[in-house]
């Protein structure tokens, strides 16, 4: 296959940046996105030039390093897959791919394609742990009962990989699916009741002043999210905030 | 209750967006139903519209939920703009290229936009109607009987007790108060005929009231204005559920479902109206 690549280069966080064009050639279909990158900066430095910089770590769809906005969609045209995932058999000969970083106020690009998501980091900190006893005298979790639906449930919304691809769909650049998989997981689970209300007010306040838009309900980010995570957790959030917001002391 | 309590968070305004915009719903079931009696046509039709719209002014009950309604529509739109304007910051450097259209429907990434228009609509709606309900600029309901072997018709007002006055009798004080001219007692009270005004603003020449000459700008814009509100509704309806919580696997889409039929039949019936005035 052979492309043209229109990739976001930007020097530095105070760098203006811009579209650059690449051509490649070579390009096979069972290679995956990254490794088209990997060839294409394999030629940068062999030409001299800086080499494109992008997220990367496990390649397998786990970690939610990779972030990369392809032709107009996070993580690209494919469904439920990361951009590590994602191969290049879902483009066709002669086609102009624009790859661009996440764009939101809350995630700065520190480099190229790669922006700074430690604001996800500070909402975890402001409230998404359960406090347990680490004492030596451990309780086994299954010893609690858990409704095999609610374990589903808990167990899909713990499967975010904190990419962010919510926030760079989302018309808004609000980050609600994420805060809201990380609210429900453990909104759902017996040991998340402790911290339960000021958690998802923590979490929320946390959201907001990390400069996130607000949902419209466009249910962009569902369909963009490489996990699948679903709307049912933002309205679950949005219960667990009301609860929090009349009731917590 | 806790420090994020009304409109400090961004959920807490989204649920005064989805409480307000729900209220507002039901107020368009109940204004389209006062509009709807517009289609009753002759003296009879004027006679019922002009009375609901008294009824509507002087009713202590519809007078409160006239002003929670006021309020909606001001705190929903001042609220909406707040939520938009955090929302354009959120992203200060636009995509290269954006193919929303993959993930979600331009209704949902426009509501900002289309309120807006929605509020121009309700400012220059309120000024050609509202506005001269509540402060003058209205005829009142009067009839002409043509009376045997006189040389032109009597014109009679007609009051809230059910009464006809001969026009010449009376003096019309306060707007709406009918006084003797003989002695200065109050003698009625009578209609505001906002059915004749109706009738002019979109073309109808109706009882003094000459037709207006820019009728078919007046369609046109009011079309479109309910054009708009349907892209609003059609997403806004069922959005307020999920704001509000309300998502359960068996409700959903029967909100879905209503929610679309909301947003088609309620503007599709307003936008009626005046078709059918302008065109009949
Ligand atoms: C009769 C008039 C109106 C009705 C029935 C109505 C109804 C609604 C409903 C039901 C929603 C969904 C709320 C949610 O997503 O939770 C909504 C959202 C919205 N409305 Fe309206 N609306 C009306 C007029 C307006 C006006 C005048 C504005 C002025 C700017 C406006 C601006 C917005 C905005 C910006 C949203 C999106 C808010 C968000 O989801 O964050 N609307 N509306
Ligand atoms: S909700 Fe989905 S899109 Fe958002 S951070 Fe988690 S995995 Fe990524
Ligand atoms: S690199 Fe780990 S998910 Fe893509």
């Amino acid at each position: 296959m052979k492309l043209t690549l229109k990739i976001w280069r930007q020097k530095g966080p105070s760098d203006k940046g811009q579209m650059v064009t690449y051509p490649i050639d070579n390009i096979d279909g069972d290679m995956s996105f990254l490794e088209m990158m990997d060839i294409l900066n394999e030629e940068l430095i062999v030409k001299g030039e800086d080499p494109v910089a992008f997220d990367h770590d496990c390649r397998e769809g786990i970690c939610g390093m990779c972030s990369l906005f392809i032709n107009g969609e996070a993580h690209g045209p494919d469904r439920a897959v990361t951009t590590c995932q994602l191969h290049m058999r879902k483009f066709n000969d002669g086609d102009t791919i624009y790859i661009e970083p996440w764009r939101a106020k809350a995630f700065p690009v520190i480099k190229d394609l790669v922006v700074n998501r430690g604001a996800f980091d500070r909402i975890m900190a402001s409230g998404g742990f359960v406090s347990v006893n680490t004492s030596g005298n451990t309780v086994d979790a299954n010893a609690i009962p858990v409704s095999k639906i609610d374990a589903d449930k808990a167990f899909e919304a713990a499967t975010c990989i904190g990419c962010g691809a919510c926030v760079a769909s989302c018309v808004n650049a609000s980050a609600m699916l994420f805060v809201s998989a990380k609210v429900s997981q453990l909104a759902l689970l017996p040991q998340g009741q402790v911290e339960a209300k000021q958690r998802v007010l923590n979490m929320v306040q946390t959201m907001d002043e990390e400069g996130f838009g607000n949902c419209t309900n466009t249910g962009a980010c569902a369909v963009e999210c490489p996990k699948e995570i679903s709307l049912d957790n933002i309205a679950r959030m949005n219960r667990e905030y009301f609860k929090g917001m009349i009731s917590a002391e | 209750m806790s420090k994020s309590v009304l409109l400090k968070s961004s959920i807490a305004k989204k649920y005064w967006m989805a409480f307000t915009g729900l209220f507002l719903c039901l107020f368009l079931v109940g204004h389209l139903l006062g509009n709807l009696q517009l289609f009753a046509s002759g003296e009879e039709g004027r006679r019922a519209f002009n009375e609901y719209a008294y009824f509507m002014q002087h009713n202590p009950l519809i007078k409160v939920m006239s002003y929670v309604t006021y309020l909606s529509i001001l705190f929903h739109a001042i609220d909406g703009i707040l939520l938009a304007v955090q929302n354009k910051k959120a992203r200060p450097v636009q995509y290269a290229v954006n193919n929303a259209a993959s993930n979600s429907s331009s209704a949902s990434r426009k509501m900002a936009v289309l309120g807006s228009i929605i509020l121009i609509f309700i400012v220059t709606h309120m000024v050609n109607f509202w506005a001269k309900m509540h402060f003058g600029g209205l005829n009142l309901h009067k009839v002409e009987i043509s009376v045997p072997n006189a040389p032109k018709p009597q014109e009679l007002y007609i009051t809230t007790n059910q009464n006809y006055i001969p026009v010449e009798q009376v003096e019309v004080r306060d707007e709406t108060m009918f006084y003797n001219k003989e002695v200065n007692i109050k003698i009625g009270e009578g209609y505001k005929d906002l059915h004749s005004a109706v009738m002019a603003f979109f073309g109808k020449e109706a009882h003094g009231m000459k037709a207006n000459p820019l009728a078919w700008l007046g369609v046109l814009l009011y079309t479109i204005a309910m054009a708009v509100l349907s892209f609003h509704l059609m997403h806004g309806f069922a959005a307020a559920f999920q704001t509000l919580g309300l998502r359960h696997p068996r409700y959903t889409p029967i909100i879905a479902n209503v929610g679309k039929a909301f947003s088609i039949v309620v503007p599709a019936l307003f936008a009626i109206i005046p078709l059918y005035i302008f065109f009949s």
